[in-house]
């Protein structure tokens, strides 16, 4: 294995396992914020001890999201050493206001969230869940910030000694790229939230639990996850995913017609439902195919011209292509899925079927992997798709990797975090699932409990 | 000017870390000798609890400030370093998983192993990161491109091809080491009560011994493997109020613990800190990173600065920025004032 292959393999393993953590932490923000603003709101105890359940696993999941964080921080210079380099004058800035606006602020919270209930009053603590949730809603823009500089560059200017050098703070901030892309994320962010959430509540009823004590924790889980499910799955297609995606087929030309599987240029192209692409013919094999539906989806007219892979030199080409094209369709695919799952289930909310119809309930609490899936998927196509470039036109993945750092001392680190990070992915279930079976304090536990 | 303003910046954000997250890891190295018990070991732990991440973002902060204003020495620096940095990451995952798990699985066997690792992935930490600095006091092999890649060790001597660990940057190590266990005492007689404080104040003496050799020896043995050190302190020899300060803290700490006064001996445990760390950074102005393979290689201020208008677009949401984050860093620190055994609370 090349040393270019290894460096590749150990950012992408550590940042889609540190992603997994972030993803609930941002969507969980914005659902306690919501319980403890009704809590707050008609004086519900119920809602508090709720949102004080959620604290508990938004707690566990954020100390997994910050321990695996550090080491992205760190990678850059690791193993993108002579990307860095050149690069670190505009891409440092916005990681760095990651550490400075968001990360303080949230981790300063975060303690008085957790820790400080009973110093705190009632709407100082409300207070600061809100500011959990800016917090990570912050790093999370940030964050995107810089990746959108690598897949769209504005705003830069190039020295003599190779280096790039930001040219208007606000031009970075605001780069298109990077707004639609944080609203199709962090929308994503919502949908895992809201199934974790749902899950657990259909997790409580078919369970029959919680209904002894006259506290319907399971109600209240279902109620917010399915609403908030409702809104964040048609929301993460429209207008969200559709406007990135017109976004991407206009600046990474090469990139959606190997994500849509499109050898050949063609006006009116067809959209590729199901079907494999095969690199050497240069053709889908066994394609299910909607004609036309492309055109109409990037251009707005049945009849427009969409350049096929065929335009673009092999060289050019996004690498892993079948990987690029299987990742888009598992994102899109599923998120259709969510769509149809979450109407279903908020028209039985509102017919006040939901809470016993145990085969929606079971369908809700198996889908909640699902968004975690399509999260990932699409951030494979977002950074497949940038490739081969590292820095979108200007700079290839092969000139970016730490040049000193041997494959094999990479193949070690690798190694070396896979282990490390199989062990806290079981310890995270064991402790999540433990929280979780646990469940919120009953009423009867409480009332001694008060001092 | 901007090279200068941005040395320093770094300068402090990284003296912050130390001094905040280093009491951190010194409570960390002591827990297991200083809790007799359960309940004195949820003492320990909660004095740092709700502030630990908080410290721990000095570096993260610190890390992307280095890396936009001096993206040469980020990447020479990390990419060089890359096998110490490596086992750096996996104990800051172990310290921090460790620390915040104990509150979630309340069962014998797993407290003790959970505590173990804190303790270990602590101490082994603080001698990394005296480790470090002394590794970049000492110069490493820089090739005319910029880059070098260091071995964990070589023959152990500090000449042109060291290896990170060598007799020179082991004491560098030892230093953190007795350090930041000293500093993470204090912070425990001013967090902790009863029998706990006392003994936490009885250590404090012995470490405070120990560190007083471990400083000589550090700098004598600085001025062997890098004899140019004093070379700014000549030119300007009011910063010979540096060494000054260091010796002054010391008395400091340990007057003012014997009185009794566990906030200032704290406090004056950070300002050693504070000129421990100013002090090498001075003593390498305006070098950032020395070569071992001749002065040609080393990586100065001047070589390694980003361009102006990325300093200038730096400074001025930096400056907001980190005032904003004083501020939280104050208000969480108000809240939580006081001992951290009394009143006892978990999540
Ligand atoms: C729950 C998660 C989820 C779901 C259901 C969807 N997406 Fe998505 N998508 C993401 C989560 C996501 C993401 C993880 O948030 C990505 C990765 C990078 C980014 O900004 O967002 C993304 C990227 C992404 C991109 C950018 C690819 C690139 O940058 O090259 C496009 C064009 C779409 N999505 C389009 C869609 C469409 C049309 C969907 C609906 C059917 C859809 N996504 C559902
Ligand atoms: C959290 C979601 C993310 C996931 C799952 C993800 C996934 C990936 C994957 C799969 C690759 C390998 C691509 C390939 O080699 O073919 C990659 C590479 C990379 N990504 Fe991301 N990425 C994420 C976010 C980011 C962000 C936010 C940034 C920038 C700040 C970023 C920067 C990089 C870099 C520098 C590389 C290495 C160079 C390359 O292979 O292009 N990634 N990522
Ligand atoms: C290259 C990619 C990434 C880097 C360098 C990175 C860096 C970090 C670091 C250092 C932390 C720990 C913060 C602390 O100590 O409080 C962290 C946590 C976090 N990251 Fe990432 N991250 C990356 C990808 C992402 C992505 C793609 C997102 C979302 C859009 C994200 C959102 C967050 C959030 C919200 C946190 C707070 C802790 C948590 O959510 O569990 N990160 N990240």
């Amino acid at each position: 294995m090349t040393a270019e292959l290894i460096h590749r393999l150990h950012f992408a393993f550590t940042v889609t396992f540190h992603y997994l953590f972030p993803q609930l932490t941002m969507g969980l923000a914005l659902l306690i914020v919501v319980l403890k603003t009704v809590a707050l709101k008609t004086g519900n105890e119920e809602w508090d001890r709720a949102a004080r359940f959620w604290g508990k696993i938004f707690g566990i999941n954020f100390v997994f999201g910050v321990v695996t964080g550090i080491p992205m921080e760190f990678e850059f210079g690791t193993n993108w050493a002579r990307f860095s380099r050149l690069s670190g004058g505009v891409i440092g800035q916005p990681l760095a206001m990651e550490g400075v606006f968001s990360f303080f602020l949230e981790s300063a919270f975060l303690g008085l969230f957790l820790y400080g209930e009973k110093r705190l009053s009632k709407t100082l603590h409300w207070f600061s869940a809100v500011m959990v949730f800016v917090g990570s809603w912050i790093s999370g823009f940030f964050i995107i910030v810089t990746d959108a500089w690598m897949q769209h560059p504005v705003a830069y200017a190039h020295m003599p000694n190779g280096q790039y050098e930001v040219l208007s703070f606000w031009q970075l901030l605001l780069n298109p790229w990077a707004l639609l892309q944080y609203a199709h994320n962090m929308t994503g962010a919502v949908v895992t939230a809201s199934f974790v959430m749902a899950a657990t509540g259909a997790f409580y009823l078919l369970e029959g639990r919680f209904t002894e004590c006259g506290c319907d924790y399971g109600h209240i889980f279902l109620k917010v996850g399915v609403i908030a499910g409702l809104i964040s799955t048609i929301l993460i297609i429209f207008p969200t995913g559709d406007l990135h995606g017109k976004y991407v087929a206009r600046n990474q030309p090469a990139s959606i017609a190997a994500m849509e599987g499109l050898f050949k240029t063609e006006a009116g192209a067809g959209i590729v439902l199901v079907g494999q692409p095969n690199e050497e013919t240069g053709q889908i094999d066994n394609p299910i195919v909607v004609n036309d539906v492309l055109s109409f989806l990037i251009y707005g007219t049945t009849k427009a011209e969409v350049k096929g892979l065929d335009q673009f030199p092999r060289d050019q080409w996004p690498t892993t292509l079948p990987l690029l094209y299987y990742a888009y369709h598992i994102m899109a695919g599923l998120g259709t899925y969510f769509v149809l799952l979450m109407i279903g289930a908020a028209l039985m909310l509102w017919r006040g079927r939901l809470y016993s119809s145990r085969w929606m309930l079971w369908a809700l609490l198996i889908s909640f992997p699902l968004p975690y899936i399509a999260n990932t998927a699409g951030w494979m196509t977002a950074e497949i798709g940038r490739q081969p470039w590292l820095i979108y036109g200007l700079m290839r993945t092969s000139e970016g990797f730490s040049s000193t750092v041997s494959a094999s001392n990479g193949l070690f680190t690798l190694l070396g975090f896979m282990g490390l990070y199989a062990l806290l992915g079981l310890l995270f279930t064991v402790l999540v699932y433990r929280e979780i079976s646990h469940g919120p304090e009953p009423k009867a536990v409480e009332a001694v409990h008060a001092d | 000017m901007m090279g200068f303003i941005w040395f320093w910046l770094v300068a402090v954000m990284i003296v912050g870390y130390v001094v905040l997250d280093g009491f951190d890891l010194g409570v960390g190295v002591l827990h297991l000798f200083l809790a007799r018990n359960e309940a004195e070991r949820g003492a320990t732990l909660r004095s740092i609890g709700p502030v630990w991440d908080g410290n721990e973002v000095w570096l993260l902060a610190g890390g992307g400030t280095l890396y936009f204003a001096f993206p040469l020495l980020y990447a020479s620096a990390f990419s060089g370093f890359y096998l110490p940095l490596m086992i750096v990451l996996w104990l800051l995952i172990l310290r921090g998983v460790s620390l915040e798990l104990r509150n979630h699985l309340d069962m014998g066997v797993w407290l003790g192993l959970l505590d173990g690792i804190f303790g270990l992935a602590s101490a082994m930490l603080t001698i990394f990161f005296g480790a470090a600095l002394a590794n970049v006091l000492r110069g490493v092999p820089l090739q005319a491109d910029g880059y070098f890649f260091l071995p964990l060790w070589t023959n152990w001597q500090p000449g042109t091809n060291p290896g990170i660990l060598d007799w020179y940057t082991v004491i560098g190590g030892l230093v953190a080491l007795v350090a930041l266990t000293l500093h993470g005492a204090l912070w425990l007689t001013i967090k902790t009560s009863g029998e706990l404080e006392q003994r936490a104040r009885k250590v404090v003496t012995p470490l405070w011994l120990l560190l007083i050799v471990f400083t000589v020896v550090s700098l004598i043995a600085t001025m062997a493997v890098r004899p140019t050190s004093l070379d700014n302190y000549y030119r300007y020899p009011v910063t010979f109020i540096v060494p000054v300060g260091v010796i002054a803290s010391l008395a400091a700490i340990w007057l003012l613990n014997r009185k009794g006064q566990a906030v200032k001996a704290f406090l004056a445990s950070c300002l050693y800190l504070f000129f421990m760390l100013a002090g090498a950074c001075w003593g390498v102005y305006p070098t950032l990173l020395p070569a071992t393979t001749g002065a040609q290689n080393d990586i100065t201020l001047s070589r390694a600065l980003s361009g102006p208008h990325t300093l200038a677009v730096g400074l001025a949401w930096w400056s907001f920025g980190m005032t904003l984050a004083l501020a939280y860093v104050i208000f969480v620190y108000s809240r939580f004032r006081g001992k951290a055994d009394a009143g006892v609370e978990s999540h």
